[in-house]
């Protein structure tokens, strides 16, 4: 499955910190980090401190990623600006609501502006929407980020995660 | 006490220790002290100098970290602390320079200033809060997570800036911690 392929992505690229707000499109990722003796997954109170968290570890010489929900990329606009003016190197995975086939209306306006926003502030976006895309697409955003100190977010589509209702969302 | 004696003391003899500096006047305060490579000094990013200080403590178990930062600076970033009491890095302080007012701004009030008492949130998020008379120790050998705040005197005082380009004060930084390796990912 997908958040196995991720992890294993992870732990070859030698990454120690995973920081995250859950989502259940997260679930079993974060599973796997907290599993895993070699990384220190850091559950945050909003996604914004997640920023932080990743510059400091990149100046003590480690490296990170960090877990979200598409609403959690309005948190960290402000401060993608130290990203990048700083030339951290960043890799944000981010799993979609309000695209395919969402069901609650309030996740739409925030899950439309991710890839702008994103944009906006110097994130190079790259999206799947098909299993066999996740470790390859995962795997180049992990180069490109820490070979070349760029920011950089996966958004992993709604169509893949799989969630169509509520009942189901509270059921997984 | 005035904020420029309070952060001497605090970089006073800091051997290795590794320093987060938030934006605005603690981090003229830090440079007053004396730059150093070893000094990250935020220029923005308002909120997140506790969680650098996180993520720097997280990567560099064996170096004692310090985050000196404001009472407006850490208001702005109070989840930190709880995610900072959740980890519970052993060689982490956080000391916040409390004079009340939001100095780059016009000096307005901040909460601290109307009774909001950030050494209590510190310490209900699991931080071990220390009195400033011990704070060096704190700062170089007692297990951690430390947390002190220090009331110090609103005072204007001239601005001495540290280097502003964001991808020089990384560089500078991770050459003087990593050495050559700095360079090498």
């Amino acid at each position: 499955m997908w958040p196995e392929q991720i992890h294993r992505e992870l732990a070859a690229a030698g990454v120690r910190v995973v920081g995250y707000v859950p989502d259940a499109g997260h679930k079993r990722l974060i599973e796997l980090c907290h599993a895993d003796r070699k990384m220190q997954a850091v559950v945050l109170t909003t996604e914004e401190e997640g920023i932080g968290l990743a510059a400091g570890a990149w100046l003590g010489g480690a490296r990170s990623v960090l877990l979200m929900q598409s609403s959690g990329v309005g948190n960290i606009v402000n401060v993608l600006g130290m990203v990048g003016e700083c030339r951290f190197p960043l890799v944000t995975l981010v799993t979609m609501r309000g695209e395919q086939g969402e069901f609650n209306p309030w996740q739409v306006p925030m899950g439309q502006a991710v890839r702008p926003v994103l944009e906006a502030m110097g994130t190079v976006v790259q999206y799947v929407e098909k299993e066999d895309q996740v470790a390859p697409v995962v795997n180049a955003a992990l180069r490109l980020a820490f070979s070349s100190y760029a920011s950089v977010a996966v958004l992993i589509s709604q169509r893949l995660i799989g969630i169509k209702s509520f009942q189901e969302q509270a059921a997984k | 006490m005035k904020r420029r004696d309070a952060v001497r003391l605090l970089l006073k003899n800091r051997k290795d220790l590794l320093v987060v500096a938030g934006l605005g006047s603690t981090a003229w305060d830090c440079t007053a002290a004396g730059d150093s490579p070893l000094t990250f000094p935020l220029w923005g990013a308002m909120g997140q100098a506790a969680m650098m200080g996180l993520g720097l403590a997280l990567a560099q178990p064996k170096r004692r970290v310090l985050v000196v930062t404001g009472d407006g600076e850490a208001l702005m970033g109070l989840g930190a602390l709880a995610t900072i009491g959740v980890q519970r890095p052993a060689n982490l302080t956080v000391v916040v320079i409390d004079n009340e007012r939001y100095g780059e701004t016009g000096m307005q009030q901040t909460h601290t200033a109307h009774g909001v008492d950030l050494a209590g949130v510190a310490r209900s998020c699991g931080l071990n809060v220390v009195a400033f008379e011990n704070i060096k120790a704190a700062i170089h050998s007692t297990p951690g997570p430390n947390f002190a705040a220090v009331k110090v005197k609103a005072e204007k005082i001239p601005l001495v800036l540290p280097p502003r380009e964001g991808a020089l004060l990384k560089a500078r930084f991770r050459r003087a911690l990593l050495g050559p390796k700095a360079d090498a990912e």
